[in-house]
């Protein structure tokens, strides 16, 4: 008597399964097969061609009616089981009908899973996973109109490229800052993305979808950073989730997906599982190789041969849309023991990586040019030795036997003796040859083994091109720049992937973007202190060890290890009794310099650290507080006399610089903040050199931002002028606010400009009234944790460790 | 070559800040006391081998602080600098019961290169 085989799901992992026994001419078993969808099973990697018109449903189908009928296989379309009952080795469909299994076999594959954000549910809102959804693409398409696709992977991209044939206007929105991050690295999915735009479709990485918009029907989306964009049809194609609902009410293990044995066996010996819904060593796949490799496993089982076992799949990708050639393979994540071997032909359009650990063939990356996939694939699932043609393997399999090429650029025309950094000395002869004998291969590498470009930075061009000059193609200025060696991510990603996750420490930065190192690098952890202190005003609570010393101990080191000490004069006015209270502090500490800075300040240098607590003690007695001439913050605000005592002033410049201080002191910003008002014109506080600047004239007040007087020199931009005190104080805090939540860390306020737009800072900040109020309001709500004195808090006895050593040890002890 | 330890009680474990550092001071010698974010204590001569800054008030991330001075990474472990010369800076033994701390404050000679 035959053994009864139920199947659930009609997908393609189960049909390529019956396939495979049924060639082996196994007729052990009657076979009933369920599939939810009306229909019989075709090839769904092949969705993309019908839905864009390239090919019909009938061209899909890999078995027809007639199929099912040859092997005597009960099919039943449309049919939904919703319960597997063990006990009795059965399976309920939704309206109770029974059937009895020998052997059952799961293979419910995969759904598509859905942004839980507001509006998802609104009509023309869809996924991209099966008939039915191509056909409501296809019928929105008809009507044309502007699509959105949110999700710029595999699924997305074909999508996108699919409805943009039948005639619609589409945008593709993605998380994360290149197209699809986890099969391409960034330079492929750069060529991908430019092909992409050629053809018309507009692509917007690092977007977050805020919700979708519409009363019944989808209208528009909107992002987090405020963008609308109009829509008529959302296509969601952000990922799946193996479908394991069922096995899990049945009381199979599961975990991400069904977990599953060598022998695809569930933790019931009697079933079996195959496809997307399978978790195989803590794999879950997603594509169709390796569904192919568990279904030739299982037929082999079934027929009696247990030799089979599936061991786990290499993956590799394709994106199937036309005129595009996209093809990625195994890993190509970054290790010590990895080497990359690169050919790049930018104009052409052609890109190739591969990548070798041990002389052997790990990931591979085609774009353009993909004849050799198959070559590859068969040099990485073998696991070839390729030292022999490593020189040429990269040109592919009809190169082999042709001489090697010489891989060397010429090095460039200056003299060795040039010197390239003029802060540390260094000329171009030692920087290349530290290139070579050193493998350097970025900036960073550069600095730490020649100190080239590590100071000022001014020569980091130089330094580039020296880069490029001595490594060829391989080197690339534009690749992402991350923010330490601690991770890949660039600091606009954790910015904003700390928004989006809402991570709200550092150590949850670090778990959440998977942090290289447990505990962060001198570079990383003052960025991430200020980001998370910057995003979550009051909720966050600043950490003291994460703060460069001179932020930590509210003073400024010197090289000697004494501290110079800068108490707050606001707008750079004092008085009678300040200074007598500075010269006292001054002749008790005995501090040997008395300096007037550049800012209009007075600072006490050669300051011990056992003394700061007890000056700034006396310095609180006579009124004053800490002037941050230490802080990736607001420092100072200069003012020149204004109208009250000078001829030409127009306004209370004075006055205003002293309103703008007492209102800005105490917030930290990406890097420093210095701010300076001038009476008229003749602008004798020179703010048109500061990060912010007033300049007041006869009818009010010419607003500036963006100059720079340091490394570089710059004249500032005009923001806009404004008439009232009032119009700029908001004006000026909702800029500061811009800044503080787009800078990254140490960029200065000129900088941050550059890289957004100055237009686009006028733009937010005056063309857009609900913006500026809204910037100005959140200022003003961060201000209130933030306008504490950090010097009175010290000698109220916080972190009084801080200012002693342990304990004197005795001389005994010591000898 | 020595033998025996000249143990010294430093303090409590809670008394030296997380990712922080407290100094030790001799007639000879500044001795800069770390403790690290997993609760491991290191001894390092509180003295950067570039230009003298105080190690002791640098960022301590791992088993590694970072110069306040110029940016030099010394490893705690062994007071090796991590930059591309070598260089080094003292470092002693301690060790940590019942909660207290203990120095040793004749430095680990280092092994002949």
């Amino acid at each position: 008597m035959k053994k009864k085989l139920v199947v659930i799901g009609n997908g393609m992992a189960a049909g390529h399964l019956l396939e495979e026994l049924f060639d082996r001419g196994n007729t052990d078993y009657d076979v009933t097969i369920f599939g939810k969808e009306p229909r019989v099973n075709y090839n769904r990697m092949m969705l993309s061609p019908v839905l864009s018109g390239e090919k019909k449903y009938e061209e899909i189908i890999i078995h027809d009616e007639e199929w099912y009928k040859t092997n005597n296989v009960d099919l039943r379309t449309g049919v939904n089981i919703s319960k597997i009952d063990r006990e009795n080795k059965k399976v309920i469909d939704d309206d109770g009908n029974e059937t009895s299994y020998d052997k059952l076999l799961i293979a419910t594959g995969s759904y598509p899973f859905i942004i839980p954000v507001v509006g998802h549910k609104l009509k023309g809102v869809v996924s991209f996973r099966d008939l039915d959804d191509v056909d409501i693409m296809q019928e929105a398409a008809a009507r044309g109109g502007k699509a959105i696709v949110i999700g710029g992977g595999l699924l997305g991209l074909e999508a996108a490229a699919g409805l943009q044939m039948q005639g619609m206007d589409v945008t593709v929105l993605h998380l994360m800052p290149t197209l699809m991050e986890r099969q391409l690295d960034s330079a492929a999915a750069y060529l991908l993305e430019k092909e992409i735009e050629q053809r018309g479709i507009k692509v917007l990485t690092r977007a977050n979808t805020e919700k979708i918009m519409g009363d019944e029907h989808v209208e528009a989306i909107r992002l987090d950073d405020g963008r609308e964009l109009e829509a008529d049809l959302v296509v969601m194609a952000v990922g799946i989730r193996p479908e394991v609902k069922l096995a899990a009410e049945a009381g199979l293990m599961v975990n991400r997906g069904i977990l599953a044995s060598d022998h695809l066996q569930t933790s019931d010996p009697d079933i079996l599982t195959v496809g997307e819904c399978v978790e195989h060593g803590a794999e879950c796949y997603g594509l169709v190789a390796p569904l192919y490799e568990m279904a030739k496993v299982i037929a082999a089982n079934l027929d009696g041969d247990m030799t089979a076992k599936y061991t786990g799949s290499v993956t590799s990708t394709k994106l199937k849309v036309t005129g595009i050639d996209l093809f990625s393979i195994g890993d190509f994540a970054e290790d010590e023991s990895r080497e990359g071997i690169i050919l790049r032909d930018a104009a052409g359009g052609i890109y190739k990586r591969l990548i070798i650990d041990n002389n052997k063939l790990v990931g591979a990356v085609l774009y353009g040019e993909t004849g050799d996939s198959t070559w590859f694939t068969q040099l990485l699932r073998e696991g070839t030795d390729i030292s022999e043609m490593r020189e040429t393997v990269i040109f592919g399999q009809n190169f082999q036997g042709g001489p090697p090429l010489d891989p060397m650029a010429a090095v460039a025309a200056l003299p060795d003796e040039a010197e390239i950094c003029g802060c540390n000395g260094v000329c171009k002869g030692k920087i290349v040859s530290a290139i070579k004998e050193k493998s350097l291969s970025s900036v960073d590498d550069v600095r730490v083994h020649t100190k080239a470009s590590a100071s000022c930075g001014t020569c980091t061009n130089l330094v580039e091109q020296l880069l490029s000059l001595s490594l060829g193609d391989s080197f690339n200025p534009n690749a992402p720049k991350p923010m330490c060696p601690c991770t890949p991510l660039e600091h606009g990603d954790v910015r904003r992937l700390i928004v989006a996750k809402e991570l709200k420490s550092i150590p949850a930065v670090m778990q959440e973007l998977e942090w290289e190192t447990s505990c962060g690098c001198a570079k990383c952890r003052p960025a991430l202190n200020y980001y998370l202190l910057s995003t979550w005003p009051g909720e966050y609570v600043d950490d003291n060890q994460s703060r460069f010393v001179n932020e930590r101990l509210h003073a400024n080191i010197q090289k000697d290890g004494t501290y110079s000490v800068v108490p707050r004069m606001w707008g750079g006015i004092t008085s009678a009794d300040e200074l007598r209270a500075i010269a006292d502090v001054a002749d008790k500490y005995k501090i040997p310099t008395v300096k007037v800075t550049g800012g209009q300040r007075i600072d006490l240098f050669g300051v011990k650290k056992e003394d700061l607590t007890g000056v700034w003690a006396d310095l609180n007695n006579a009124g004053m507080i800490s002037g941050h001439a230490y802080a990736k913050g607001l420092r100072t605000v200069k003012t020149c006399v204004g109208k009250d005592w000078c001829r030409f002033g127009t306004q209370d410049s004075t006055g205003l610089g002293i309103k703008l201080e007492k209102t800005l002191w105490g917030s930290w910003t990406p890097a420093k903040l210095k701010l300076a008002v001038s009476g008229c014109p003749r602008n004798c506080s020179e703010a048109t050199c500061k990060d912010v600047g007033v300049i007041c004239v006869d009818s009010g007040y010419e607003l500036h931002f963006g100059g720079a007087a340091g490394l570089e020199i710059q004249g500032t931009e005009i923001l806009c002028n404004v008439s009232t005190e009032d119009e700029v104080m908001e004006y000026t805090t909702a800029l500061i606010q811009l800044y503080r939540e787009e800078g990254y860390y140490l960029e200065r306020i000129y900088k941050w400009a550059k890289r957004v737009g100055f237009d686009r800072v006028r733009e937010v900040i005056v063309d857009d009234e609900e913006q500026r109020t809204t910037l100005s309001k959140r200022f003003y709500h961060a201000q209130q944790f933030l306008q504490i004195d950090p010097w009175k808090e010290f000698v109220d006895g916080k972190d009084a460790h801080e200012f002693a050593p342990i304990k004197p040890i005795p001389l005994e002890a010591a000898q | 070559m020595k033998n025996e330890k000249n143990w010294v009680e430093l303090c409590g474990l809670g008394d030296i800040p997380q990712r922080g550092c407290r100094v030790v001071v001799t007639d000879e010698i500044k001795i800069a006391v770390f403790r690290t974010h997993t609760d491991d204590v290191y001894a390092i001569e509180d003295k950067c081998p570039h230009l003298g800054g105080a190690l002791s008030e640098g960022i301590v991330h791992g088993a590694q602080v970072t110069c306040p001075l110029h940016n030099l990474v010394i490893n705690l472990v062994n007071g090796e600098a991590l930059g591309p010369e070598p260089a080094c800076v003292k470092h002693f033994e301690v060790k940590k019961e019942d909660g207290k701390v203990y120095l040793d404050l004749i430095p680990v000679k280092k092994e002949a290169a």
